[in-house]
């Protein structure tokens, strides 16, 4: 089959064409769910708040659904099959196994995502994104996300056969690279994910058609949620992916120990997926037993693999930095690292927001006893608004900087508002996770459209720092819409109106990758000695010590409510 | 050895681990073991542990028990829907069920005493979220789930529904009163 492949002479990267155009295309559809669910999440946003409670209850609750379906799946998946479009053929230098699978897989995508949200905006499909049963949805609704996931999962095939392919053609020597590695932990784990969606979507959507009676309440939750948390686990995998890509691009950065974070990889696709007893703990169905051992992950040999990451990704660029010269004191490299870079201070803000909020929110939350505290409050949205906005999708806009003008050969317009989007979005989103998990300690409930308890028999007065916090989110929920407004401004107009870039010569054969590019980036250099990274390791103490107190710190908590046993 | 190309050295599982690198994950792997091991100590020592004692149901059967325990504990209704006020017996059993859009009935509990409450739903999910002491508890129809509460402190407590149930679901408020 004939292949031509384009090198683009900014970066040195060789893009197979068929997977450059797949690439385009399903980064652009991500785009535009975004929109949709930046939209919504304005809406959400002027509802909850108080002070101006913007919607009625039946639309609240319409948009609610919108903005969950939108962001969680379609925008983060869409721009996930061009992340391993990206770390398959373009990484491996190889052409893309059966590109017309490929466009198979964006047409079911695309395809699946509009039926959602016509059912979802014709009104009768709020059931918020995880559709508990008994409540039912309109027949397309599920039908909807089942194409859309089938079109994932062949999305994913490409991607297993385009490696398949690099190693049969022999386009590499040796090991596939590392965020080729992270990338195949996240295809491995959307199959895993894929799967619990079929085994509970397909008899829910036979359910809301009539042919099957009932199904379990409680079953339906926990293979629901190997669907819905598992996908979270797949963002997990594939933003650590392109922390390690914009430390390698950023700085030529190199891992501290292959062995290292491949292990730490082979950790997440080993126990990520008991996630979805997370949102079981206060649940009456499994034993204490059952959720003990599978909210820690197994021991929590997860939240092992990404404190790992946590120390190797900046120790790689600390090590990087030091090479170069910037020695001085615990923080020089960092100091001098280039702040102004969208792709560099987009993807650091994301770790640092990941790991310190969403990362340490996130182990307390699913700590089994701590739950009853927090289940099913505002505090639950607070802890994922800093792993899938701060983590995912942040690193994903970062990334963008990067490839509008290598993959999409335009020049991004606005270089000072581009500059000062990943702040702007990423500390906004930060403060507003912290906020709401404010009022989520408070005892603020997640989905609940009035905090005055309206045609109620009785009045509940919440605390006024309860009211406030609602505020704050408010304040802060605008902010960060602003943020990720500009973003899809930035990209939008530099994609139609950005100086066209040269995109380099196409030829039949990979060439090889030019000395000083991107792509080399510093493969052949760098000495065997391990370089010491003392910065990093007074991070990750840091980090440590916010944890422990933290989580201790909700212990005492706990202790205080009621007695239950 | 960039992350974005195939590792330079070929052997690279044979490559030494820098020792901050094995510091970091000892470190890593004994807090990781303090917390699971947290949980199985709160368990035998701890005083929150939710309940594990749980019964399969069903929305008739679980309304009549309801209905059989408000007809023998009821002792003043409220509010102008005429609410039950049910004050458990010496055994400290009752009954909870929640539905659109309401908790019902309204227990009367005293403040250090262990009661039995059976919870469950007849017809959607509910939240069972106590305030303002905050305990979070998932409600399920079919599922009759016996927690043990112990009230520790006097004053009127308020259930709110913290689990989205349809258009209604904002004035679904229940209340509990310790004495």
């Amino acid at each position: 089959m004939a292949t031509t492949y384009r090198t683009c002479p900014r970066t040195g990267l060789q893009f197979d064409l068929a997977a450059d155009k797949l690439m385009r295309w399903n980064a652009v559809a991500g785009v535009l769910w975004l929109l949709v669910g930046g939209i919504t999440a304005l809406l959400v946003i002027l509802t909850r708040w108080p002070a101006i409670k913007l919607l009625p209850a039946d639309q609240f609750y319409l948009i609610l659904t919108a903005h969950g379906i939108d962001m969680l799946i379609l925008w983060i998946i869409f721009f996930e099959m061009a992340v391993l479009y990206f770390a398959s053929s373009t990484l491996l230098r190889c052409r893309l196994a059966t590109p017309a699978l490929g466009w198979v897989q964006f047409w079911l995508m695309a395809v699946g995502g509009i039926m959602t949200n016509v059912a979802i905006f014709q009104g009768e499909s709020s059931v918020m994104f995880t559709s508990y049963v008994p409540m039912q949805a309109a027949p397309h609704f599920y039908l909807g996300i089942i194409l859309f996931a089938v079109g994932a999962l062949i999305g994913c095939g490409v991607f297993f056969g385009t490696l398949v392919v690099a190693k049969r053609e022999k386009t590499y020597v040796g090991s596939i690279p590392l965020v080729t590695f992270g990338a195949l932990t996240a295809a491995i784990i959307a199959v895993f994910t894929i799967a619990s969606g079929a085994a509970i979507l397909i008899p829910t959507f036979l359910w809301s058609v009539g042919i099957i009676k009932e199904i379990d309440a409680q079953l339906y939750r926990m293979v629901w949620w190997g669907l819905g948390h598992s996908s979270q686990q797949i963002n997990v995998a594939a933003h650590v992916s392109i922390w390690y890509l914009v430390a390698a691009v950023a700085f030529g950065a190199k891992p501290l120990s292959e062995k290292v974070s491949r292990f730490a990889f082979l950790l997440y696709i080993l126990f990520l997926q008991l996630a979805s007893a997370h949102h079981l703990l206060s649940d009456p169905g499994m034993s204490a037993e059952w959720k003990v051992l599978n909210t820690s992950y197994f021991m929590y040999f997860a939240v092992l693999a990404s404190m790992i990451h946590g120390f190797t990704v900046p120790g790689a660029i600390e090590a990087a930095q030091r090479k170069k010269g910037f020695n001085n004191g615990l923080f020089e490299w960092l100091r001098k690292a280039p702040w102004g870079n969208p792709v560099f201070s987009g993807m650091f803000i994301s770790l640092v927001g990941f790991g310190f909020i969403g990362g340490i929110s996130g182990v307390v939350l699913g700590t089994e006893q701590i739950n009853m505290l927090m289940h099913n409050t505002f505090y639950v949205p607070g802890h994922f608004h800093a792993t899938v906005v701060v983590g995912t999708t942040l690193a994903f806009m970062a990334i963008t900087f990067l490839l509008v003008p290598t993959l999409f050969k335009r020049e991004m317009m606005f270089p000072k508002l581009c500059q000062i989007q990943p702040y702007l979005y990423g500390l906004s989103m930060i403060v507003l996770s912290l906020v709401m998990m404010g009022a989520g300690t408070l005892g603020v409930s997640r989905r609940h459209w009035d905090m005055a308890f309206s045609g109620a028999p009785f009045q509940y007065e919440w605390p006024g720092a309860a009211y406030l916090m609602m505020g704050l989110t408010g304040i802060f929920g605008v902010i960060a819409v602003v943020g990720g407004g500009l973003w899809i401004f930035l990209v939008v107009w530099s994609l139609l109106f950005g100086k066209k870039l040269d995109g380099g010569a196409t030829s039949e054969k990979t060439v090889p990758i030019p000395d000083q590019s991107v792509a080399a980036s510093a493969s052949a250099t760098g000495s065997e000695e391990h370089t010491s990274v003392p910065g990093t390791v007074v991070l990750a103490i840091t980090l440590l010590v916010c944890f422990v107190l933290y989580y201790f710190v909700n212990w005492k908590y706990l202790s205080e409510v009621w007695g239950l046993s | 050895m960039s992350a974005i190309l195939p590792p330079s050295e070929r052997l690279w599982w044979k490559q030494p681990i820098a020792g901050q690198e094995w510091a970091w994950i000892g470190i890593a792997f004994v807090w990781a073991m303090i917390m699971f091991v947290m949980m199985v100590y709160w368990h035998i020592y701890g005083k929150q542990n939710l309940s594990n004692e749980v019964y399969k149901t069903t929305t008739e059967m679980f309304t009549a028990k309801t209905e059989a325990f408000v007809k023998e504990n009821t002792i003043r209704t409220e509010t102008d829907q005429n609410i039950p006020v049910a004050k458990p017996n010496a055994k400290g059993e009752a009954f909870l069920l929640a539905r659109l859009w309401s908790w019902y009935p309204i227990l009367e509990l005293e403040a250090g005493k262990t009661y039995k409450i059976h919870m469950s739903s007849v017809d959607y999910n509910h939240g069972f979220s106590l305030q303002p002491t905050n305990i979070n508890i998932q409600v399920i129809p079919g599922y009759e789930h016996v927690v043990k509460m112990t009230p520790t402190k006097a004053g009127t407590y308020a259930i709110v529904c913290n689990e989205y149930c349809g258009i209604g679901h904002h004035s679904m408020l229940g209340r509990i009163y310790v004495k």
